[in-house]
């Protein structure tokens, strides 16, 4: 459709705007950033100050001592990511951002649940643990401590089976994550 | 030598000309250094007043401003400077004292977080840590304000470190490997830019204050006038485009002209450039320009999209994309003659609803008047500051500004008491230019204690106090949304504006007859030194035509 007399066509409805768009999906940011004073405040401001909603955060050095690595969680179906990632890229301290693909990460979170727990229930707990490769690091007569590591949804299905037998806390890292194969994250 | 004599050497090698500031307790290292450094520095009054001081050297001049502050009541006086710079990407460096070292975090006599403070409205900001980072430290707040999006950065200073000796070489390169902003826009983005601007029926070229930011007024012209594409500028932009010119629509937005708001509302392409999509502009976000699709150029890629999806973004330098733009174009040979019935329907809203308003038949002097009698006096071509509000509004719809740099206002924040500062710094950066401020009779009383810096250092500011003795903008909404209920906006006729500028040791005048307006501004605009004139126009006067807050722009009323 060229009729407006031009050498070239192209039509303006064939324009598309494609951003701004809920995924809708769980996004996992892998953020490289220099290790100064005051960055992580810089990007926890920035996600208060224009109302994106962090679920997890970790903070730990990297290969480089010069460098910082944030993973953080958001929900997709709340955010425009693409939205997030560029207000993090106008962070002078902000070297590197990866939106990690599900299908290409590796992400695990630790986590530690304090489990009322008597003789009775102490043998159960272990079969528990057993079958989620998670660990038992400290007993006392009426509690266990147990140690667990994997994916978010394995963590959370892991909680839901310890809770009958009487949560008394939970301590969790929130995801790191790493990209699959030889390529950096 | 001291780290803050390799200070003053980097803002030398910076180009720095002049500094606005005020000195305290933290940053007296950093004066003993100014004694003999050989750089202008403005003593002055407020540091508010000194903030602003620089943006109006920097938007004036397109240099980068600096300011000075002391620690604690310094730095936090400087906020809204820096919010200010932040929001309409004004390049100025603050340099804040910070108390010593070891009393860091003490609550120390005044101490302020400044970095802490400052860090939601700043681009960047560095805490010295050590002396040595100090003259690399300062080279890279000059690069990151000026380079990009242009905006405020901070530099906080520990006293204790400002006097330490350091060895001091010249810095010639920046290294900052976060931060490397896209200038280049990319070509097959610009060529489909070109073929969709060929395609359009009802074109709309929208221009913010990116293209002076960008000093892209001239590559907008010609992109213009490489056919007949109608042109609007947000308040922020005007200067950008000629007017008034046969292809300007008038500023549009809020207290924009009917032609440029229906025309956006009608457009089936809008070519938006170094502008953000503000809420004053767009007004209601759902029904923003229903029919049209978007090309999006600025130098932030995180304005793109973030209030209207664009369907075509370009990330770049205006001054660089747009000779491209218009090159592509100009390649296509579009007719022009698809415009014609574009502009028959532009011609008749013009025809329709011009700029207008009520003149009074006596002596009155008609706010709106008052800016047509400016512009006459001043030939058009001053450089204008203002303040913010109604007087603002009208000064953007009736001083036509034909070149870029004329205008400066606080368009994001809207500071009032902007103003009278910003205009000190214009003349400061362009002592040959004519400097008005239009202020408010509210918005002057914010920062007056400038005039006394004026006075001290002959800066020949002409400020021009709309005085209706309200805040008019507020009570101009009372009356129009809230029943006209007035609640504490009537100022009455206090101060004594003459008198006041006496007791500073400005000129004093006060106009109150619209017969002599002209001549009697012309004989302010003479008067040597600083002159502070108090126009009083008609108290209850509406700036119009006017989108109310959160509607579509058709429902224009006034």
């Amino acid at each position: 459709m060229g009729e407006p007399g031009t050498k070239e066509v192209l039509s303006l409805d064939e324009l598309e705007a494609a951003v701004g768009l809920r995924t809708g999906r769980k996004h996992i940011l892998s953020i490289l950033v220099e290790n100064k004073p005051g960055v992580l405040t810089r990007i926890a401001g920035l996600f208060a100050r224009r109302g994106f909603n962090i679920d997890t955060l970790a903070v730990g050095p990297t290969d480089d001592e010069n460098l910082s690595r944030i993973t953080l969680t958001l929900d997709g179906a709340v955010h425009p990511i693409d939205q997030v990632t560029k207000q993090l890229h106008k962070l002078v301290n902000v070297l590197k951002i990866r939106d990690l693909a599900p299908n290409e990460t590796l992400a695990r979170e630790l986590a530690l649940f304090k489990v009322t727990a008597d003789a009775a229930a102490r043998s159960e707990i272990v079969q528990l643990c057993e079958i989620f490769r998670a660990r038992v690091v400290d007993v006392s007569k009426r509690s266990l401590i147990v140690e667990v590591t994997g994916t978010y949804d394995k963590v959370e299905a892991f909680e839901a089976l310890l809770r009958p037998f009487g949560l008394v806390e939970m301590v969790r890292t929130g995801e790191i994550a790493i990209s699959r194969g030889r390529g950096e994250t | 030598m001291r780290a803050v004599d390799a200070l003053m050497e980097c803002l030398k090698a910076e180009g720095v000309d002049v500094v606005f500031g005020l000195p305290g307790g933290a940053n007296l290292p950093t004066y003993d250094a100014f004694y003999d450094a050989g750089i202008r520095h403005i003593l002055v009054r407020h540091e508010a007043g000194g903030g602003h001081a620089a943006e109006g050297y920097a938007k004036a001049t397109g240099k980068v401003g600096v300011s000075l502050a002391t620690s604690g009541p310094g730095a936090t006086n400087l906020i809204t400077p820096i919010t200010d710079a932040m929001m309409d990407s004004v390049p100025v460096v603050f340099l804040t004292g910070q108390v010593r070292t070891e009393l860091l975090g003490t609550d120390g006599f005044q101490e302020a977080d400044t970095i802490g403070i400052t860090m939601p409205v700043v681009k960047h900001s560095f805490m010295i840590q050590h002396p040595l980072e100090l003259p690399r430290s300062i080279h890279e707040a000059f690069h990151i304000a000026r380079t990009g999006r242009p905006g405020p950065v901070v530099v906080d200073i520990p006293q204790d470190l400002s006097r330490a000796e350091i060895p001091y070489e010249p810095v010639d390169d920046v290294h900052l490997p976060g931060y490397q902003p896209t200038t280049d826009g990319n070509q097959k983005q610009i060529r489909l830019a070109a073929k969709a601007m060929a395609n359009s029926r009802r074109p709309v070229i929208y221009a913010g204050g990116g293209i002076i930011a960008a000093n892209a007024a001239a590559d907008l012209t010609e992109l213009a006038t490489s056919d007949r594409f109608p042109v609007t500028c947000t308040v922020m932009g005007l200067g950008g485009f000629p007017a008034p010119h046969g292809q300007w629509l008038g500023m549009l937005g809020m207290h924009g002209t009917r032609t440029a708001n229906y025309a956006m509302d009608e457009a089936d392409l809008i070519i938006a450039i170094g502008a953000r999509f503000d809420d004053r502009i767009t007004g209601k976000l759902s029904e923003f320009a229903p029919r049209a699709k978007f090309i999006h150029i600025d130098v932030d890629p995180a304005e793109i999209s973030k209030n209207v999806a664009a369907h075509i973004p370009i990330v770049g330098d205006a001054h660089n994309i747009l000779p491209r733009l218009t090159a592509e174009y100009r390649a296509l040979e579009a007719d022009p003659a698809r415009l014609e019935e574009w502009w028959s329907r532009i011609r008749t809203w013009q025809e329709r609803h011009p700029l207008s308003y009520q003149d009074s038949t006596t002596s009155e002097i008609k706010p709106q008047f008052m800016i047509q009698a400016l512009y006459e006096a001043t030939g058009g071509d001053a450089i204008v500051t203002s303040d913010v509000g109604q007087h603002q509004m009208w000064a953007a719809q009736y001083y036509h500004f034909a070149r870029p740099r004329r205008w400066i206002n606080s368009g994001g924040l809207g500071t009032m008491g902007f103003g009278l500062p910003a205009a000190m710094g214009a003349k400061v950066g362009c002592p040959d230019e004519t400097v008005v401020c239009i202020a408010g009779d509210g918005s002057i009383q914010m920062n007056m204690q400038e005039l006394a810096t004026c006075a001290q250092d002959g800066i020949a500011v002409k400020v021009f106090i709309m005085n209706n003795g309200y805040l008019g903008m507020v009570r101009q909404w009372q009356e129009l949304f809230w029943d006209k209920r007035y609640s504490q906006v009537d100022m009455g006729q206090w101060p004594d504006f003459v008198k006041v500028a006496e007791a500073y040791g400005a000129t004093g005048m006060r106009l109150t007859d619209k017969r002599t307006l002209v001549e009697d501004m012309r004989e302010a605009l003479a008067t040597e030194g600083p002159v502070l004139v108090d126009v009083r126009v008609s108290r209850e006067e509406n700036t119009y035509p006017m989108i109310p807050a959160g509607q579509p722009a058709r429902n224009m009323v006034g």
